[in-house]
């Protein structure tokens, strides 16, 4: 299984010179259907010692101010790293966040994070959650002083980074090169686009797509499924989170959220920026007779989309060609 | 003809590339040294005191300060000639309560004599966006938020008995690069030729600067605690920045 996911990327990596498969080196590969990243790994060089600490840290509860919460409490790979069941985020002393917890893959071509677009940068992304009192509840002195002083932390750094210095900076390096490895792009609507032999949509799947691409493209745009834009799709009349504007501080961002990607949306469970929605039902329903006249309402839905049961169906028949089994049940990305 | 347009277009950068270099090659002489600046923060004239002096705002509030912290970046000095240096990856923090940053050192400076100097009060819009950083720009510093990428430049926390927040606070953020709310400001002093900064291998000058905090409240709009105690980025964290652009640095002396 491992082996078989490397020797996928491997095929689909651009630059095969500096990888032997033999190796089992970690990479970052470009997927033939995908776009150039916006993250290259320009100034954060991608190593297997890097990555492994990165992973490590993404696991480790011990970060946190209750030693209960790591990344992966929130960011579970089985869920492909979002919270499953959950809304909103669950941290420290069992607070609840106020946002659904975005799920962690093909970050590398995201410009920027968060569900109102407030973070800008993959190696900055996690600082929120870690000083924030309501998910990891510490502050990065804290974290300094733990790994320096807990074996085998001051080794791991040597082998990544070549010193056995610990400071923010590297801990948020290594960090990006297990986050922005995470790549999603075999799923079967992956490989039908690739055109991967004896691969094909069943009839219903077929239907869904077309349907999909004249309905849902607009905003959630391939190959990624969103085009990362801030929109609002009429939850609310009156959104209680201020979503972009809180970032622009624009009143015509107010209760707008980034477009969310719609890859392994059948794990990603419950929906939305607050995850009010527990079942795809639910949010083809929204659209179908949902949608309400926000302020700031897209206009493409102000009619909501009128959407029948077979519609609906062959629709969520298309989605779950979008679950990528590889990724969540990659074994490299799992907790060791 | 057309052919040699082309040829011309390529040529003119060019051409344009080498005269540059050569300035840079005037400029950076083969000699380089040291110089250090220091920032003696006060209020309106008094040294400033964290936590126990109260002063007056131009309003004639009174306030206190807790904490009073800034970025000086991006510094660039010129001479006479009007050849510029830019001293590279330079970023400090000063902070009023750690005495040591309050005294800079640069290094690797061209020697030479400057007439001017010019710095970003702040940090540059591209670190705002920025991977992770380490030495002054490393988050730890608590100057970096978290929830909407970029730096706080200027950081002041206190007290005032007019403020209407809760305990009295004063909170001044001040950060944001994105117009209209964009708090980049740049300050430039000319130095006097008669004693310009003179950077020399046997040489190691001072230029000592006085830093008014009182001056985020006073100079394009004088700021009253009842109506303005709090702000992170936004409208008006671009009226304090007015404000303490142009007043926050004087250039005293430069001990050479
Ligand atoms: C308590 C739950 C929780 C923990 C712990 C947590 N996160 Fe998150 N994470 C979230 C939530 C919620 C968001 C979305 C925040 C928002 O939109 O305001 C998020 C967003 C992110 C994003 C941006 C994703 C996107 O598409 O915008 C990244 C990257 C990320 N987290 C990485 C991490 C890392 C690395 C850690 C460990 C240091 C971590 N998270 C710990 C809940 C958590
Ligand atoms: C006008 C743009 C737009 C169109 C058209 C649109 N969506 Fe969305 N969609 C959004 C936005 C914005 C959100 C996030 C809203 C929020 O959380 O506040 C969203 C959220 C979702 C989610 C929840 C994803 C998650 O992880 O929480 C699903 C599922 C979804 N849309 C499916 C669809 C389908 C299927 C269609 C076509 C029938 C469609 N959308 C059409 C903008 C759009």
């Amino acid at each position: 299984m491992l082996f078989l996911s490397i020797a996928l990327m491997y095929a689909c990596s651009k630059n095969e010179d500096e990888v032997t498969p033999e190796e089992k080196k970690i990479t970052f590969s470009v997927p033939a259907n995908f776009p150039a990243p916006v993250y290259s790994f320009e100034d954060n060089k991608l190593s297997n010692a890097g990555f492994a600490l990165g992973k490590k840290l993404f696991y480790e509860a011990r970060l946190s101010a209750d030693k209960s919460v790591s990344c992966g409490s929130c960011h579970q790979q089985f869920a492909a790293f979002t919270q499953l069941d959950h809304k909103v985020s669950h941290g420290v002393n069992n607070c609840q966040g106020k946002r659904n917890t975005p799920p962690l893959f093909n970050l590398a071509w995201q410009k920027a994070f968060f569900w109102d677009g407030g973070v800008k940068n993959i190696e900055t992304s996690p600082l929120n959650a870690i000083t924030d009192a309501c998910e990891m509840g510490t502050d990065i002195q804290t974290i300094v002083a733990f790994l320096k002083n807990t074996p085998p932390y001051p080794d791991l750094f040597k082998q990544a980074f070549g010193s056995t210095e610990i400071n923010s900076q590297l801990i948020l390096k290594s960090i990006a090169q297990f986050t922005a490895v995470l790549v999603s792009d075999n799923s079967k609507y992956d490989k039908v686009m690739r055109k991967e032999s004896g691969i094909s949509f069943t009839s219903a799947e077929l239907a869904g797509y077309n349907l999909f691409k004249e309905k849902c493209t607009s905003c959630h745009t391939e190959p990624f499924f969103t085009d990362f834009s801030y929109r609002s799709n009429g939850l609310d009349l009156v959104s209680a989170d201020e979503g972009r504007s809180h970032i622009t501080g624009v009143a015509s961002d107010l209760g707008k959220f980034r477009v969310p990607t719609l890859r392994n949306i059948e794990y990603t469970s419950p929906y939305m920026h607050d995850g009010r929605f527990y079942s795809l039902d639910e949010v083809l329903e929204h659209y179908n007779l949902g949608v309400k006249a926000s302020v700031n309402l897209d206009v493409q839905l102000k009619n909501g989309i009128p959407l029948n049961t077979t519609e609906k169906e062959q629709i969520k028949a298309f989605l779950k060609t979008l679950t990528d089994n590889e990724f969540i049940k990659n074994t490299l990305y799992s907790e060791s | 003809m057309k052919l040699s347009q082309y040829f011309l277009a390529l040529l003119c950068p060019i051409i344009l590339l080498s005269s540059c270099k050569k300035n840079t090659d005037e400029v950076a002489a083969d000699t380089q040294s040291t110089f250090s600046i220091e920032f003696e923060n006060q209020v309106n004239g008094s040294p400033l005191v964290l936590n126990t002096k109260t002063y007056k705002n131009a309003k004639g509030e009174d306030f206190k300060i807790n904490v009073f912290k800034y970025y000086v970046s991006n510094i660039k000095l010129s001479k006479a000639d009007g050849t510029t240096y830019l001293i590279p990856e330079s970023y400090f923090l000063i902070d009023a309560s750690k005495a040591e940053s309050t005294n800079i050192t640069l290094k690797d400076v061209p020697t030479g004599d400057y007439t001017k100097i010019e710095y970003t009060i702040g940090v540059d819009y591209a670190r705002n966006f920025a991977g992770a950083q380490t030495g002054a720009l490393d988050p730890i510093n608590g100057m970096f938020w978290t929830w909407n990428s970029g730096y706080i430049f200027v950081k002041l926390e206190g007290t005032s008995p007019q403020s209407t927040a809760t305990g009295n606070t004063l909170t001044f953020h001040i950060g944001g690069v994105i117009d209209p709310n964009n708090t980049i400001r740049t300050f430039t002093t000319e130095i006097n030729a008669a004693n310009p900064l003179r950077v020399r291998t046997d040489g190691k000058p001072n230029m000592h600067f006085k830093v008014n905090a009182a001056a985020l409240f006073t100079g394009k709009t004088d700021v009253s605690f009842a109506t303005l105690n709090m702000t992170m980025g936004g409208a008006n964290s671009v009226i304090v920045a007015n404000n303490y652009a142009n007043g926050l640095f004087r250039l005293d002396h430069i001990h050479n």
